[in-house]
């Protein structure tokens, strides 16, 4: 057992102005499953890359010691030749082509270029089976769930006679089930004498199923972990990838609650496409002044075809439903009028729907509106400029100059300039939408600070989270939505784990 | 040593274009014996080249938004068209015509706007059917003749200059002035620029360096009338042109319509979230387009003094490629109304250059081809350094 598969030594790697990786070990046991932990920026990825081979062998010093022997990888495939395989955060499928295409993408079975059918799906089929998914290997990537992508991405890796795994955030995307259904895959690939390397912020995932943890912070080696008895505490690994003491992951606040201001009503909406597939049933939730509100919900509950909806009509067809503020009826039509009725919305995803990537932090954060900082639709520069400068430094973004581009900006940053952004816009209602997803422990704290202080300034905050443990360490009251429909409403002191899963997993009518 | 280096690189970045369009100048500038900046050549690449420069400000913001237009050639013949019929037949007057040709061009513009935008048709396909749409209708109106030729007041704007009234003999003396007015205006703004951002405590360039810029970018403007005054003095046309020049800039970095513009290009579904309404920010853009097509049409037309079935060929593919030259990104979100005058420029001197030093259409058509592909592989490549 105790076998080193692979040995990483001294793995150093500059980029122009930057050491990303500084005399980096990492000793990686024959069929275990290691966990490689770090904040964003830590050198996790950079580390990988150099490992797969997309960094290639002369562009870092060290050496990759692989069952005993020095690597020199120049390509992916080369790595990929010696089992090797990576599976990147963003997936990697072609969304039109069917699993069994994507599965054998690069690596046809075919015969003096005339591809092999029967082949490819026969083995299609044993390789889901292995990785349990019971779908058809002729189903298109983009009729498939996320969760569901994600063995297909493992699959693919097992076609290629992976010796080595490597997962970069497998579950960021993937609700509990989904989750759980990955890990004990993982699992099972270790009985099977798989060895993986497991990249991920959720650390009790980690806890769950690794052998050893290695933390990474600054570009260097930090400590690894020996986890052989699955407990090591949340705390321990946190100290060392701050290398402080986080001993409460969630600020204090002070609950001061005020009276009811926002109220949504029997709200309702259909599927854009498939019209008449309703998505939300009479939905009916409220906000206080100065409450944090939580949704929580599967993936696929309409957590964020709620938020969307309700944001300017933004999500769905056929939309029926009262909204109001402080009593008074709201007309939310379009996005300009929730804006200006004092709603804000950060999305899911936003590097698709929040950032303009190519654009400044300043032009960003006065996106939303313009109108604050121009006379008669003419921006006072001066002025622009000295909003995006107080709002940066108000909450903490961390980059060079207001003029930098977001691109650029680490997740947390860039979270914080999509944050600032609706801020900027002083709204009474925010909905943010998963607002600390792919960020590192000491981002998301900052975020949660922000969070409280702007209901400790009267605002209404509505999160949805998929980790359940940010709600319960955040919310004042979470609301629990399943296929559509609210199924239960949880005080703060009465909330756990269990009650919300059991609310969250009721389906229609039972 | 290293400052000046990130200094140099940054602005190879920045002026990249310019340094090129630059090179080009001295390059021909030698090839042709002197020829291309006499005074005489100077006037007539501003003339031959305006009504790209035109499209080409027009496509900028097209670009900008992450779409194309490949109907302004037949846009401009059709445009045309109507002009010869509405000037020349029907004698109607030549404010009143050239009033109706932009609103026909506006209308025309709304017309492929709303198939892009609010039905959501990919731009190549809308405009690609605009172009053989306009093109078979220009021909239908000019019933496949030219109309020819056009009134006096009409070609004025396109091949005319304004007139001495200070009546200088040899050297155009009202050119000079105009050189000097525009340089002293330059210069106020400049310094009512630096004092507001003194006011609002920003960085500002010291004072030797403000002066450097101020005195090198006056010796510009005037060398620039001086050449301009040993010939005719200043064309209308380079009065539209500087107006239009003028006008997108400030449009476009100073206004909220041109943040939309940005934002729409940078990240569609960003800023539909952000409240801006980027259906009618992509059809408003259109119609620009539709009315700077009409302009650059009017124009031509004028220089040509004829309306002509194959007036504007290829015209779209001369637009884009300065505008991608100047920097404009087919991703969208990036790009400069000046750039595209540049890109403009560099296609135009290129054009003049080699006629004048008697190179054939078909090796002109080759070269400019190779220096499409090599400014933007340029650029690339600089990018990702």
């Amino acid at each position: 057992m105790s076998q080193t598969i692979l040995e990483m030594n001294s793995i150093t790697k500059t980029f122009p102005g930057v050491k990303a990786l500084d005399d980096v070990n990492l000793h990686v046991q024959q069929g275990e499953i290691h966990a490689l932990i770090g904040e964003n920026g830590a050198g996790k990825s950079t580390l990988m890359k150099v490992l797969s081979g997309v960094h290639p062998f002369g562009s870092y010093s060290g050496d990759i010691v692989l069952n005993g022997e020095i690597s020199k990888f120049k390509t992916i495939n080369q790595s990929e030749a010696l089992g090797i395989v990576i599976i990147h955060q963003e997936l990697a499928l072609i969304p039109e082509l069917s699993i069994a295409e994507n599965i054998f993408l690069g690596n046809e079975r075919a015969k003096k270029g005339i591809v092999n059918w029967n082949e490819t799906i026969t083995k299609t089929d044993k390789l889901l089976k292995k990785v349990g998914l019971n779908l058809s290997p002729q189903e298109k990537i983009i009729d498939i769930g996320v969760g569901q992508q994600q063995l297909v991405e493992i699959a693919k890796a097992l076609s290629k006679n992976v010796k080595l795994l490597i997962l970069d955030e497998p579950t960021s995307a993937l609700n509990e089930e989904d989750s759980e259904n990955l890990l004990n895959l993982l699992l099972d690939l270790k009985k099977q004498g798989i060895t993986s390397i497991l990249i991920s912020h959720k650390l009790k995932e980690l806890i769950k199923v690794s052998d050893s943890i290695t933390i990474l912070r600054d570009g260097k080696t930090i400590e690894t972990l020996v986890n052989t008895n699955k407990d090591i505490s949340e705390d321990r690994i946190i100290k060392g990838m701050v290398g402080r003491d986080l001993t409460n992951l969630f600020p204090e606040r002070q609950h001061n609650i005020g009276e009811v201001v926002f109220e949504v009503k029997d709200w309702s909406a259909y599927h854009p496409v498939t019209v008449e597939r309703k998505i939300l049933n009479n939905v009916t939730i409220n906000a206080r002044k100065g409450e944090i509100v939580g949704i929580a919900g599967l993936m696929g509950a309409g957590r964020t075809e709620l938020a969307m909806s309700i944001f300017g009509k933004s999500y769905g067809k056929k939309i029926t439903g009262k909204v109001y503020k402080n009593g008074k009826e709201i007309d939310v039509r379009n996005v300009n009028k929730a804006i200006a009725n004092g709603i804000a919305y950060l999305s899911e995803n936003r590097k698709e729907f929040g950032l303009i990537l190519i654009d400044s932090v300043k032009n960003n954060i006065t996106l939303a509106d313009l109108n604050k900082v121009s006379k008669n639709n003419i921006i006072n520069p001066y002025e622009e400029t000295k909003a995006a400068e107080s709002l940066k430094s108000r909450i903490n973004i961390k980059a060079p100059s207001i003029n930098q581009e977001t691109v650029n900006l680490s997740g947390g940053n860039q979270q914080k300039v999509v944050l600032g952004k609706w801020i900027y816009t002083d709204p009474e209602i925010l909905i943010l939408d998963e607002p600390t997803r792919g960020i590192d422990v000491g981002a998301k704290f900052e975020i949660y600070k922000i969070i409280n202080e702007l209901v400790d300034n009267g605002k209404s905050i509505i999160m949805i989270s998929s980790e359940l443990p940010e709600l319960l360490g955040m919310c004042d009251r979470i609301y629990a939505l399943s296929e559509g429909e609210i199924t239960g409403e949880i005080n703060r002191e009465e909330a756990n784990q269990e009650i919300l899963m059991k609310y969250m997993t009721k389906g229609w009518g039972s | 040593m290293d400052a000046i280096k990130h200094l140099l690189s940054e602005n190879i970045r920045r002026f990249g274009m310019i340094i090129a369009l630059v090179g080009i100048v001295i390059l021909f500038q030698l090839l042709t014996g002197g020829i291309l900046l006499q005074p005489l050549n100077i006037t007539n690449i501003i003339m031959q080249n305006s009504y790209i420069i035109v499209l080409a400000i027009g496509m900028m913001l097209i670009i900008i938004t992450g779409e194309i237009d490949l109907s302004v050639g037949s846009v401009a013949a059709f445009v045309g068209a109507i002009a010869g019929v509405l000037m020349v037949q029907s004698e109607l007057s030549v404010f009143a015509s050239i009033l109706i040709c932009l609103l026909i061009g506006a209308v025309i513009g709304a017309w492929q706007g709303f198939w892009v935008a609010y039905v959501n048709i990919p731009s190549f396909i809308v405009t690609l059917a605009g172009m053989l749409l306009f093109r078979g209708l220009t021909l239908v109106v000019l019933d496949g003749q030219t109309i020819a030729p056009f009134p006096d007041g009409f070609r004025k704007m396109s091949s005319d200059f304004l007139p001495d009234i200070l009546g200088g003999g040899q050297l155009q003396l009202f050119t000079l002035l105009v050189g000097v007015i525009v340089s002293v205006l330059y210069i106020i703004h400049e310094i009512r620029y630096r004092r507001n951002e003194l006011k609002y405590n920003f960085k500002v360039a010291k004072v030797p360096l403000f002066i450097t810029k101020l005195i090198v970018l006056v010796a510009v403007i005037n060398i620039f009338t001086y050449v301009l005054a040993l010939y005719e003095g200043i064309p209308y046309v380079l009065i539209i042109l500087a107006l239009l020049i003028i006008g997108y800039t400030y449009v476009m970095n100073n206004t909220v319509q041109g943040r939309h513009i940005y934002a729409v290009g940078g990240n569609v579904n960003a800023a539909q979230l952000s409240g801006i309404k980027t259906k009618k920010v992509k059809f408003l853009v259109f119609v620009n387009m539709g009315i700077l097509s009409a302009l650059c049409g009017l124009i031509f037309a004028g220089r040509l003094n004829a309306a002509t079935p194959q007036a504007g060929n290829l015209f779209e593919l001369d637009a884009i490629a300065a505008a991608v030259i100047g920097g404009a990104s087919f991703t969208g979100g990036v790009g400069t109304v000046f750039g595209a005058v540049i890109g403009a420029l560099v296609m135009g001197v290129l054009n003049n250059g080699m006629s004048l030093m008697g190179i054939g259409i078909d090796w002109q058509q080759a070269i400019k081809g190779l220096v499409l592909l090599s400014a933007v592989a340029f650029d690339v490549l600089n990018k990702n350094k």
